[in-house]
């Protein structure tokens, strides 16, 4: 086929180049050219310009900061807040004055946030698994699956706290109002986060081919063989990032569980608050978090960075 | 159809001036006596007359869409059948059909002398004697080639780790992919991968393999090298069913091709007489388009 519609325009001579007796014209310039691909502002700093452009807004906004918190007009800021004295007080505890310790108070946060990251992870699975069965006879399970999820997702945490906290020892069954209030707390974060997590899986199961499936069925594997060997891990895989980072608020949500009096970070840091009229110990305990969430999010980053990575090389693939 | 016609398929292919056929696919050295022994093996294996697969009135739709209007079809032990046909006629239904991947409407399929709609036919049993391989090949991108391969044998069939590495590395050797056991396989390239899927399949010994345009997703360059492998699975003596668009292949390695349109087989028979000599009108549409774009 031919296309001599297309041919007749290239055939006449380009605007703008116009060779006269041999002698080569140069470079065109911009005028002469019939579109222009130039930038209309030039480009700023770069090279060595940009090197000290960097260094000197970075000494800027450093120079602020320490100019905000150093000023005499935020000296009341630095005694409630950033007093190193209190700070250690805090951190340490004084039995004598009754004041908790905010680091023994952290571990408590630390072990209840492991241990309930490893429940939820397989009740949230198994969820999940719920809400994408099939067939009639698990229907009311299904139902039930969803409305958990939507309830336990759309109610704020802390008012779940202060419902079991509150409500469980007032039931006056002795199995259930007898238990000290870890355990509420924990069974609510559970209960919280295992509604999260099902949503996360759910979607990682999702997110693998069918062909996976029928791939792994074609070669004689049960269902059951299948879900675990071949689904799951690539679930799992597909995920992992969202899991780290519900991981990351399961965390920082057991602060909430000050608010039924348990002796952990955030509870021992308001007493020493409350005794000492100075809330450094606030900011010890924010310290503390931030000392395991941070790499936990730096982390996560670098998996999403390294899961990306791997995507878009298979697009080619 | 019925595929009884085993002598035919040897004398007919020595008479050589087959007018549609001069010198076209890609021909692997080493096939006329191959041919011979396979025949032999073939008289060793007459008692084996149970046909592996008997479809009679097959139906299936999707829907509003009728995929499948009726398909016969049967195959013998060591019989090579290839479905060749346009896209949409029905090739790959009817493959995932034959291995409950796709339940039918109408009709009977029979397995190994089993009817495949009887409640007492497990899917996995059925899976596990017959192998697919699919055209976007389906390798578990999270296991290495080694353990793609020992997964089924080892959760299926129960075989020892030890066992079913060396059977798979036996395996991988023979398709010369021995150095690639420990890669994942999005290192490797698409012929490669699809040689490792089709090891898979194999790893289970399955009785009938179902070949699911297994060449379509791959660049030309790299067709040859699995065409070669399926080939060379043929004079092995290994019963498939291929669905194909590679004619020149189905010619060289088919006993029986069976040209499918609008959900029917509308001809089969040996290839010599469907590529060479076909009586239906929609055979010969068909196969004039495909010599017009220049692929027979």
């Amino acid at each position: 086929m031919t296309w001599p519609s297309r041919r007749a325009p290239q055939a006449a001579a380009p605007v703008g180049t116009v060779t006269v007796g041999g002698i080569d014209p140069g470079p065109p310039s911009d005028e002469d050219l019939p579109i222009s691909l130039y930038s209309s502002h030039r480009p700023r700093f770069r090279g060595r310009a940009g090197t000290a452009a960097s260094t000197v807004s970075t000494l800027v906004v450093i120079g602020g900061l320490v100019a905000l918190i150093a000023s005499p007009a935020a000296g009341s800021f630095r005694n409630g807040f950033l007093n190193i004295h209190q700070m250690w007080i805090a951190l340490a505890g004084d039995p004598s004055r009754g004041i908790l310790s905010v680091g023994k108070g952290f571990v408590l946060n630390i072990w209840l946030s492991l241990l309930c990251e490893v429940i939820v992870l397989v009740l949230a699975l198994g969820v999940a698994s719920l809400r994408l069965t099939r067939g009639p006879v698990l229907l009311p399970f299904r139902a039930l699956a969803i409305a958990y999820t939507d309830f336990a997702r759309g109610v704020p945490v802390i008012l779940v706290m202060l419902w079991v906290g509150f409500g469980a020892p007032s039931l006056g069954i002795k199995e259930i109002s007898t238990q000290s209030p870890v355990v509420y707390a924990g069974f609510v974060l559970v209960f919280s986060y295992s509604a999260y997590v099902a949503e996360v899986y759910r979607a990682g199961l999702l997110s693998v081919p069918r062909a996976q499936i029928q791939a792994a069925r074609s070669l004689g594997l049960s269902s059951r063989t299948t879900l675990y060997r071949v689904v799951l891990p690539q679930a799992v895989r597909n995920v992992l990032p969202a899991l780290l980072n519900d991981f990351t608020s399961l965390q920082k949500d057991t602060a909430i569980v000050s608010t039924l009096g348990v002796a952990e970070a955030v509870h021992s840091a308001q007493i020493a608050g409350g005794v000492e009229f100075n809330y450094s110990g606030f900011t010890v305990a924010s310290i503390l978090f931030l000392l395991i969430t941070i790499p936990l999010t730096r982390y996560t980053d670098r998996i999403m960075n390294k899961d990306r990575n791997r995507r878009l090389a298979g697009t080619t693939a | 159809m019925t595929v009884d016609e085993r002598p035919g398929r040897v004398s007919n292919a020595t008479p050589a001036p087959d007018p549609a056929s001069p010198g076209s696919g890609p021909a692997s050295p080493g096939r006329a006596p191959a041919t011979s022994e396979r025949s032999n093996r073939r008289a060793k294996d007459d008692l084996d007359r149970l046909p592996v697969l008997r479809a009679t009135g097959v139906h299936k739709s999707f829907g509003p869409l009728e995929v499948l209007k009726g398909v016969e079809l049967t195959m013998a032990t060591h019989d090579v059948v290839c479905l060749i046909g346009s896209s949409g006629s029905g090739k790959s239904t009817l493959l995932r059909c034959c291995n409950l991947l796709e339940r039918i409407d109408a009709g009977t399929i029979e397995l190994f002398g089993h009817d495949l709609a009887d409640e007492r036919v497990n899917e996995d049993l059925v899976r596990r004697h017959t192998g697919m391989v699919f055209q976007s090949f389906n390798l578990f991108p999270h296991l290495r080639v080694l353990d793609n391969v020992t997964l089924a044998p080892r959760r299926v069939l129960g075989v020892d780790r030890g066992a079913a590495e060396a059977r798979a590395k036996e395996l991988l050797e023979r398709i010369g992919l021995a150095d690639k056991a420990h890669e994942y396989p999005d290192r490797l390239s698409g012929g490669q991968q699809q040689r490792v899927a089709i090891v898979r399949s194999l790893a289970m010994e399955p009785r009938l393999l179902l070949l699911d345009e297994v060449t379509s997703a791959l660049d030309p360059e790299l067709v040859a090298e699995v065409l070669d492998l399926v080939g060379e699975l043929a004079h092995q003596g290994m019963t498939m069913l291929i669905a194909t668009h590679e004619m020149g292949f189905a010619r060289e390695v088919a006993d029986t091709v069976c040209f499918l349109e609008g959900g029917r087989i509308v001809e089969s028979g040996p290839p010599e007489r469907i590529f060479g000599d076909p009586t239906e009108p929609a055979t010969r549409r068909f196969l004039q388009r495909i010599i017009d774009a220049g692929r027979l």
